[in-house]
């Protein structure tokens, strides 16, 4: 009996220790999060005016602005979104509603796969010898902009194949008993229900492009650009321009990189500034994927 | 099983094209439903295609622009030789000092992550309560949302100047400080990915245990963890795969001297922060020193690809378990 | 009187009085262990047992008791509350949120309430086993399975090793798996696999061994099997067993007592309901009319 007693006091003993460590831990990863916002508010906060959102970068640490930078993250972030979004939820759709299961598929898999545990700077090696020299893209916008496309395409490919593996069967077989092609269903009934899941895949490979930095230093981004690319409206016919495409560019991480890369202490005020540029625009992505993931998740249920 | 018939079943052609009945003015319509419906499968196919065709380009060009390399450097001397100085009037193109310090900050990533990470998943999965869960799983996963330069930063700016108050030597670039904060990066990718492995883990088995008088601890650590253990392995694989290949912690923090030490106090570079290097510098496309990135990158993607291998074997086996 | 069991009544008490039920336990007859039908000892009494998910009653004032060396089954249509009344016995609803006692489960001979709040959990899941409705072996090798509970109590050694044999021989399992004790539990049929969940269980020494529904997930010769073994440990530890299946009740059972809808319609020796049913709805069921 006593045996039993000190058996069960012990066992008490050992979940509150093991429940206070692992709360220590969370806290431990909450508590890192934090520290980084505060980091980055306390230093960078002061810098943060409109003059700092619509200067070129310069020599003065003071004098110094993102408005090259944020420009060139919102035009890499077009083609980006141009290129990812289609071809990633037309993947999805393949696989999850087209395709049989047979060699040729299991391939696709096996390369998305692969596609999504490369790191990313690899890519930026492939972009530099197949966009940039082998199809004399140069180091612009719309080469940076593919490059990254590519390397949230999986995310983009998962986020939709989930989003429709979760409709079940049944809306697929009614859609079909009342004489609807596949495609009609897909387009009308599928896509509509699992826009979603989609939306939130999208949202959140949009936060990963924002934040890269290593493949688009590998593909040569300049770290010092005093100009805008050229707008893609012009006075005169044919008035679209696609010359921005192959404009040189920089973007905010890699101005962020640049700056704290320099040994001066003003230039580390710039990088904060930037970086709580960087990580606003982030996190509230991610935030606003979270939301419509949970609410999505009250709204439907099978 | 089941969800595999589904599948096959599915990805049939619609039921309604096949099984209608046999007038023939019907039939010519449903054939020109198909035929009109044929260059849509065709496009959705070659976008799901366009996958393999990366994969190529990347595989073909990391091979193609290493063989230039390989021309002038013996796969040997590439292997062995201890030393990486490229730029210098006497070049050596040693691999070694930068998967050194790839190793090096990739071990100390790890030493924090898993740990940490697992014990999350633990507390998360078979201690919190549901509303807890649900609430700190996706704040926990914003730490892996946070842009890599941003941690960069973090390692230099907050992280070395906290650590170099325990020990003071401790120079403004070194493996310490952007192994940490490359470790607080990945905890996200253990602990939810664990914690989903544990989540799947049939509640029977619990019951079974807590039947036989084990507690919480004893029931997580000795019936849970090791029925989700191929799963929590493969958030392992997925740790190492992020820190092997993470770059701008490094770049940023570690700093870019190739340096054969395993000494984490002192700075080194990674085989990623090397190309990056070498990308911001002015050599010319096709000299020697230039192909040299190529050759690294060869090295880190066959790294990569041998663990996603290992991580996708793992991921097969826990999802054949249950 | 010597044979005839007082029948437990369909008169529910006032919900006030169920509400204190745990506080102030009602003085009847049953409350007295000595009440046991000659030849009978009482283990455990179910007194006023009403238990709730959420605002949902799903067992509703059971009082009944369980004898000593005697197989007790519960039967009665799915969702009436017998694997519920079950899983009390070893508090496994504490695993899950917005559950909640009221009433009380009395162990003998030490008169502890089960249920009461300032009850551990973990003692009586030491005292009082379990069979699950499907086999629950846990990943690891044979022998370490049945010696889960035993190393959990700290026993080691060459003692441990002489109990998971004498476990697995009580179970009937000995002869089969003495050369592959250290093989992967999974590689057991499923026949095997229950057998050796039973083992796990009676390695602690049980008091009191609940099974739930332990056929159901098994073919026809494995049930077989594991109903002669329940029959035969009859003689070491105290059961209770959920069945759906009222053959398997006449077979093996001592009592059994009959739920619906979460109440207690009759509670007899085996014997006498199956062939002399007091209420017309215990009758139905046993001819089949529902359930």
């Amino acid at each position: 009996m006593r045996e039993m007693d000190s058996y069960i006091a012990r066992s008490l003993w050992q979940d509150r220790m093991f429940a206070c460590l692992g709360v220590l831990c969370t806290v431990f990863g909450l508590a890192a999060l934090c520290a980084l916002l505060v980091k980055l508010a306390l230093d960078g906060a002061s810098r943060i005016d409109w003059q700092f959102f619509f200067s070129y970068p310069s020599r003065h640490a003071s004098r110094a602005g993102i408005l090259s930078a944020w420009v060139g993250t919102l035009v890499v972030m077009s083609v980006t979104f141009c290129t990812a979004i289609p071809l990633g939820i037309a993947a999805g759709i393949y696989l999850e509603e087209y395709a049989r299961k047979n060699w040729l598929t299991h391939i696709i898999e096996v390369n998305i796969a692969n596609l999504a545990g490369v790191p990313s700077i690899i890519f930026g090696l492939m972009a530099l010898g197949l966009l940039v020299y082998l199809l004399h893209l140069g180091q612009s916008v719309l080469a940076a902009g593919l490059t990254l496309g590519f390397l949230v395409l999986p995310i983009v490919i998962v986020a939709t194949r989930e989003a429709l593996r979760a409709i079940p069967t049944e809306i697929r077989e009614a859609s079909y008993a009342l004489g609807a092609s596949k495609w009609q269903t897909v387009w009308h009934h599928l896509l509509p229900y699992a826009s979603g899941g989609i939306a939130t895949g999208v949202i959140i490979a949009m936060s990963r492009a924002i934040g890269e930095t290593a493949p688009l230093i590998t593909i040569g981004a300049l770290t010092f650009i005093a100009f805008l690319p050229p707008s893609p409206v012009s006075p005169s016919p044919p008035f679209l321009s696609l010359d921005w495409l192959h404009s040189a560019f920089t973007v905010l991480p890699i101005q962020m990189f640049n700056w704290v890369s320099r040994p001066q202490q003003e230039f580390h005020l710039n990088a904060a500034a930037t970086g709580l540029v960087l990580i606003v625009f982030t996190l509230s992505l991610n935030a606003l994927a979270i939301i419509i993931r949970y609410r999505m998740r009250r709204r439907i249920k099978w | 099983m089941q969800d595999q018939y589904l599948l096959e079943n599915r990805a049939g052609d619609a039921p309604v094209l096949e099984t209608s009945a046999a007038s023939p003015a019907h039939l010519t319509r449903l054939k020109r439903v198909r035929w009109r419906e044929w260059p849509i499968e065709m496009l959705l196919f070659g976008a799901a295609g366009f996958s393999i065709l990366i994969n190529v380009g990347i595989v073909g060009t990391l091979i193609y622009e290493s063989l230039v390399f390989f021309r002038h450097v013996s796969l040997w001397d590439f292997l062995t030789d201890p030393l990486w100085t490229p730029l210098f009037a006497d070049p050596h193109y040693g691999i070694l000092p930068l998967l050194c310090g790839t190793v090096m900050t990739s071990l100390i990533a790890l030493a924090v992550a898993v740990p940490v990470g697992t014990i999350i998943a633990l507390y998360l999965s078979e201690f919190a309560s549901p509303w807890v869960r649900e609430a700190i799983k996706p704040v926990l996963e914003l730490l892996s949302a946070v842009p890599t330069v941003v941690f960069g930063y973090f390692a230099l700016l907050f992280m070395t100047p906290l650590l170099q108050k325990f020990i003071p030597d401790l120079p403004g670039f070194n493996m310490l400080s952007a192994g940490l904060v490359m470790g607080i990066m990945i905890i996200p990718y253990v602990s939810s990915l664990s914690e989903d492995a544990m989540q799947a883990v049939p509640m029977l088995l619990r019951e079974g245990a807590y039947a036989c008088g084990a507690n919480r601890l004893t029931t997580a650590l000795r019936v849970v963890f090791p029925a989700a253990l191929s799963g929590i392995g493969a958030s392992y694989i997925l740790a190492i795969s992020r820190a092997v290949g993470e770059t701008m912690i490094v770049a940023v923090a570690a700093g870019m001297q190739p340096n054969l030490t395993w000494n984490p106090l002192k700075g080194a570079a990674t085989v990623t922060a090397y190309i990056v290097q070498v990308s911001l510098g002015d050599l010319p496309h096709g000299s020697i020193g230039y192909q040299t990135i190529f050759a690294a990158g060869l090295a880190l993607f066959l790294l990569t690809l041998v663990f996603n291998i290992l991580g996708h074997l793992l991921r097969r086996r826990f999802r054949e378990v249950y | 009187m010597a044979d005839k069991l007082s029948r437990a009544t369909l008169v529910k008490p006032s919900s006030r009085m169920a509400a204190k039920a745990h506080l102030e336990p009602v003085e009847n007859l049953f409350m007295n262990p000595e009440a046991a039908p000659a030849g009978h000892v009482c283990k455990a009494s179910v007194r006023n047992l009403n238990f709730f998910y959420g605002n949902n009653q799903v067992l509703k004032s059971v009082s009944l008791d369980f004898y000593q060396n005697r197989v007790t089954a519960l039967i009665g249509p799915s969702g009436c509350g017998k694997t519920t009344l079950l899983r009390c016995f070893n508090r496994m609803h504490d695993l899950y949120p917005h559950t909640r006692y009221e009433g009380e489960i009395i162990l003998y001979p030490d008169g502890i309430n089960i249920i009461h709040p300032d009850t551990n959990p973990l003692e009586m899941r030491l005292r009082i086993g379990m069979v699950f409705q499907k086999p629950n072996p846990f990943p690891k090798s044979i022998f370490e399975n049945v010696a889960f509970g035993l190393r959990l109590r700290g026993v080691r050694g060459s003692l441990l090793q002489d109990k998971v044999e004498a476990a697995l021989n009580a179970a009937a399992l000995w002869e089969e798996t003495k050369d592959r004790l250290r093989e992967s539990a999974y590689k057991l049929s499923g026949g095997q696999q229950q057998r050796l969940c039973i083992a796990r269980a009676l390695a602690a020494d049980p008091e009191i061994l609940l099974f739930d529904e332990p056929t159901s997930a098994l073919d026809p010769v494995a049930t077989a099997r594991i109903e002669e073994l329940i029959i035969s440990l009859k003689s070491r530890v105290t059961i209770i067993i959920v069945t759906h299946n009222m053959q398997q009740a006449g077979r093996l059972s001592d009592f059994t007592g009959f739920l619906y809808l979460g109440e207690l319609i009759e509670f007899d020796r085996t014997a006498t309901m199956f062939t002399t049913p007091a209420h017309p709805m215990t009758q139905d069921y046993l001819t089949g009319r529902f359930g």
